[in-house]
């Protein structure tokens, strides 16, 4: 029955045979065990935490913003929670038809083109890649139901409950307040935000900015452990650690003064800016600038529209801040300056008598009263109050081969950086002999002609090359009144937790301190009360009937392809001054015409708040 | 001369009156016990891994795929001890019929079976499914092998080869058509196998070598480039993935990935009931084809090193059992099982550690599943068979 099989490997050849295959079955078991102590000896540590990434995910809960109050306590900025149509980019379809038509619905319900998602989405990434990208706020509930409900139509698509910054009064003390926005790359490397993350929203702009790490909170965290379809999985909550909100930030800004600023501005229709200050320890009380801007706007997304208007429009530039970045030159209200150095100095004395004809010849050149007018004899008090050019010439004229005008205007804050508390604080220019030959060495002069007492003719009433701004001239007009303090301009008062306990003061010391003759002080306040409130004042027909005493100057500033720029500078009450309010009203003619009653404004403001027995504004205090 | 009418082959006269103890009767003295240590641990290994690692997959039934395959387990020690007893060599004589039921019942999948993921491969019973592909692995073995016995004669070696491969790629061909890839290959490499053993010369397994790498480039390369795929897509990508893993982190290479991260994981003690990878649904197919990756995470590098050390024994002791067989069909067969044992094991956990392609090969004593559970003990019944029988043999005994 058995065959015999010769073929048949037996013997030697069949163990050859079992040989070959136990060898290369000794093979690719040394080949599994190879690998298996790859991956988890050598390789483990890698794997593990890979694996525990993988099993959890991580929701970050917002931390509301901290508010912004006035000084009185009254809200500035706050928030409101808005519904956000969030799209999370990695979770779109991979194929590219199934992820365009996603796109397009979504579109049609953000009310947003393909094209426009398609850059939403873009430029989401280039900000913080991974983050979701909002593409629409304050989407309404029909619309949340609807993507709920269809959820599978929709991969990526959220619904997130996010804050957005309320401003309760829209436009007021847009620029003291600023702006926030999403954190972008650059500044995600910033020592400043060395805890944040792609997504989150900082303060872009004044005090927002400033005051930041304040008012932002620090995100709460939800870690809870998921499978692989990213459920949560029971009992699967880890961590949760509730967000702690941002404390709220006091300003020393005054609600009532702000408001009443802004509208004496905007009745004018011009561009301008105002500032009001404590003059002992710098507070501002109210600072403004038009044209404003509403920050709501600046919330994405915004339109094109909305886009030209802020940023495109550079003559109007609302979001400039005309107090604190403009660069004008003044015009008479500079005249304290060059009083102050001139007494100094010694280039003069408070009675002695000068002739005003009207206009003076400095070599070829005529310079003369506003109008040609003269005024006759005139002493400091009387130039102030009727604004002699004249005797300010003869000044100007009298210190151009010395810097000692330069010197003053230099001490009393004039083209240097006030130190003011917000992002926002311009180049300025004071005019000087050494500037002007640098400036002629660079080639950048129109003329190539050396430092001429012109040229100081011209500083000394704030006109020629002088770029300065209404905060500086705040400083020093206060430096007038408080005999000789610089102070530090700023707008943060103090730090409160949600309960309205205080949680720091800030304090801004003087910057520094220099001496002013008590009598020059007093012969200067005199004329400018005189030019305020008496007589023939230039602004006596505005401040005239004004109750409280006021020392104040006006300005009539010459710009080059402008109408002339009005400026007003006030140090109430006389004659122990307590605020100073600046205010500019870019080509509204004379210092009395438009910028004295945007400051008579302000001073209404303030003082009717003291009458009414309000405790505020710093200048009773 | 011997006057006893013996077929043992050292005609030693058999004593009268030999007491025979209940474990011969049983054929248990002659077992192989290292292999039935082997493949009893190993499934012992799988129960006690699937009651950890299922606990939460059905609802309401934490030992759901506990108790089934440790049903499927009783039932494939059973049957392997029911083996045990029986002479391997009359599956020779019943070749025709053991082969025909084999290609009967895998092409009754097609008309029967009940499809699961696009594919039909088992029938539903009323208790459990049958997947006829699974046992056809045992039944091609031993009816290949009595072909390349009983044809050993006959025709030149060439057509031998043909012959035997013919007869070894239709079942095979069937399977792949169900579409059942994993098992086809293994289907493929134990008719290699059976034939390697059966002597068939080195030089035509280098052609029959070269042919299948000219068939993967055609299936792989150049079918889809002519715009014929022979493969369907999940196929290909499953072959092809593993060679560029990040590729298809997000597609056929997530789940290797996830396993590879899930057995890295497990480093050198395992992370017991803290694994997440394998609890969590991050490895797909944890109880079937990935049930190394739940090994790795959850008993480290010193439960799979142990386990990989379990199968290596397995393969040893069935690689003995072809050198001891009493005769040449018991060889083939011995061979057979041992190579596509191997090949099953290797490509599975090779699978699991991403150094090999998704096949879809389950491990054998470890996978849920009863079909394979129960297919692998009965192939280890043959295998304690075929030592038995040898043992007797020398022995000069019958088995009862």
């Amino acid at each position: 029955m058995f065959a015999r099989n010769d073929h048949l490997p037996q013997g030697s050849r069949l163990s050859l045979r079992v040989a070959v295959v136990g060898g290369v079955g000794v093979v690719l078991f040394a080949i599994l065990f190879f690998r298996l102590w790859n991956l988890q000896i050598l390789s483990g540590d890698k794997y593990l935490a890979e694996a525990k990434n993988n099993r959890t995910r991580e929701f970050k809960v917002i931390a509301p913003r901290g508010d912004i109050l006035d000084r009185n306590g009254e809200v500035l900025v706050d928030n409101r929670t808005s519904l956000a149509l969030q799209l999370n980019a990695q979770k779109l379809p991979v194929d590219p038809v199934e992820e365009r038509t996603e796109l397009a619905r979504l579109g049609s319900l953000a009310h947003m083109n393909l094209h426009k998602v398609r850059r939403a989405i873009a430029k989401g990434e280039e900000v913080a890649a991974g983050a979701p990208v909002t593409l629409r706020q304050d989407v309404g509930f029909d619309l949340i139901a609807y993507v709920e409900e269809n959820q599978d139509e929709f991969p990526g698509v959220s619904v997130q409950r996010i804050f957005v910054r309320h401003y309760p009064d829209g436009t007021r003390a847009a620029h003291v307040l600023g702006s926030v926005g999403e954190i972008n790359e650059e500044e995600l490397k910033e020592a400043r935000y060395k805890n944040l993350e792609p997504g989150d929203e900082i303060g872009q702009a004044g005090a927002e900015y400033s005051y930041d790490r304040y008012l932002r909170g620090r995100p709460g965290l939800t870690r809870i452990q998921v499978n692989a379809l990213g459920q949560p999985t029971p009992g699967g909550q880890l961590v949760s650690k509730p967000p702690t909100p941002g404390n709220s930030l006091k300003l020393t800004i005054d609600g009532d003064v702000q408001a009443a600023g802004e509208a004496a501005l905007a009745a004018q229709g011009l561009p301008g800016a105002f500032i009001s200050m404590n003059i002992d320890n710098g507070q501002i009380l109210a600072m403004g600038s038009n044209p404003t801007f509403d920050p709501t706007e600046l919330t994405p997304p915004m339109s094109q529209q909305q886009v030209n208007e802020l940023y495109r429009d550079p003559v109007a530039a609302p979001l400039v801040n005309r107090a604190t970045e403009g660069a004008y030159p003044t015009g008479s209200v500079f005249k304290i300056i060059t009083a102050l150095a001139a007494l100094e100095n010694g280039v003069i004395t408070p009675d002695q008598v000068v002739q005003d004809n009207g206009r003076i010849m400095v070599g070829n050149e005529p310079f003369q009263n506003a109008g040609g007018v003269a005024h006759g004899p005139v002493e400091m008090r009387r130039a102030l109050q009727v604004s002699s050019d004249v005797y300010f010439y003869l000044l100007g004229f009298d210190m151009w081969k010395t810097n000692d005008l330069q010197e003053w205007a230099h001490k009393m804050g004039i083209g240097r950086p006030a130190g003011l508390d917000l992002p926002e604080e311009g180049e300025t220019l004071l005019p000087s002999k050494a500037w002007h030959e640098q400036f002629v060495k660079e080639g950048l002069a129109l003329e190539d002609r050396p430092w001429s007492a012109g040229d100081n003719v011209q500083l000394a009433t704030g006109q020629g090359d002088l770029q300065t701004n209404p905060l500086q001239m705040a400083i020093a007009y206060a430096a007038l009144g408080n005999g000789g303090k610089i102070v530090t301009p700023h707008v943060g008062l103090e730090v409160e937790d949600a309960a309205g306990r205080v949680l720091k003061e800030f304090e801004f010391k003087p910057r520094r301190k220099f001496h002013i003759n008590p009598g020059y002080r007093t012969a200067i306040l005199e004329g400018l009360h005189a030019a305020a409130q008496e007589g023939e004042g230039t602004a006596a027909g505005v401040f005239g009937s004004f109750p409280i005493p006021i020392a104040g100057k006006t300005g009539t500033a010459e710009r080059r392809g402008h109408a002339d720029q009005s400026w007003f500078a006030a140090l109430s009450p006389y004659p122990n001054p307590r605020i100073v309010t600046v205010a500019t009203v870019e080509e509204g003619g004379f210092g009395a015409e438009a910028a004295a009653p945007a400051v008579l404004d302000l001073l209404e403001a303030i003082y009717k708040k003291q009458a009414s027995g309000v405790s505020s504004a710093g200048g009773a205090e | 001369m011997n006057t006893y009418a013996t077929r043992t082959r050292n005609a030693r006269p058999e004593p009268f009156a030999v007491q025979v103890g209940l474990g011969e009767r049983l054929g248990l003295a002659h077992m192989d016990w290292p292999l039935t240590i082997a493949a009893v641990a190993l499934i012992a290994f799988s129960v006690f891994t699937l009651g950890a690692a299922t606990q939460n997959d059905i609802p309401g039934q934490p030992h759901y795929y506990l108790e089934r395959q440790a049903i499927y387990a009783g039932l494939g020690v059973v049957g392997m001890f029911l083996l045990t007893r029986v002479d391997y060599s009359r599956f020779r004589e019943l070749r025709v019929g053991i082969y025909t039921f084999l290609c009967a019942s895998v092409s009754l999948v097609f008309v029967f079976g009940f499809a699961a993921r696009g594919s039909r491969r088992a029938f539903e019973l009323p208790f459990f499914s049958f997947q006829p592909s699974e046992l056809g692995k045992l039944l091609l073995v031993l009816a290949l092998a009595g072909f390349v016995i009983d044809g050993a004669r006959r025709g030149s070696a060439v057509q031998r080869t043909v012959r035997y491969l013919c007869l070894g790629l239709a079942p095979a061909a069937l399977v792949f058509l169900q579409p059942d890839l994993g098992t086809s290959l293994v289907y493929v490499v134990a008719t290699l196998a059976v034939m390697y053993f059966g002597g068939v010369p080195w030089t035509h397994f280098a052609v029959i070598g070269g042919a299948l790498v000219a068939l993967v480039a055609v299936v792989l390369v150049v079918a889809p480039a002519a715009g014929f795929p022979l493969l369907k897509g999940y196929q290909e990508e499953r072959l092809t993935s593993f060679l560029h893993p990040h590729e298809h982190e997000g597609g056929a290479g997530y789940q290797q990935n996830q396993s590879k991260v899930a057995i890295g994981s497990g480093q050198l003690a395992g992370r017991g009931d803290k694994a997440t990878q394998t609890r969590l649904d991050f490895v797909p197919e944890r109880h079937t084809d990935f049930i190394f990756a739940v090994i790795g995470e959850r008993y480290g590098f010193m439960g799979a090193a142990f386990v990989l050390s379990l199968y290596a024994l397995l393969f040893w002791r069935a690689l003995r059992i072809t050198t001891l067989s009493k005769n040449a069909y018991g060889t083939l067969v011995a061979g057979g099982i041992a190579v596509a044992l191997l090949f099953q094991t290797f490509v599975n956990i090779g699978m699991n550690l991403g150094i090999m392609p998704i096949t879809g090969i389950p491990l054998p004593l470890m996978s849920y599943g009863g079909s394979s559970v129960v297919a692998t003990f009965l192939a280890i019944g043959v295998l304690q068979s075929i030592n038995v029988q040898a043992h007797l043999s020398q022995r000069g005994r019958f088995a009862w």
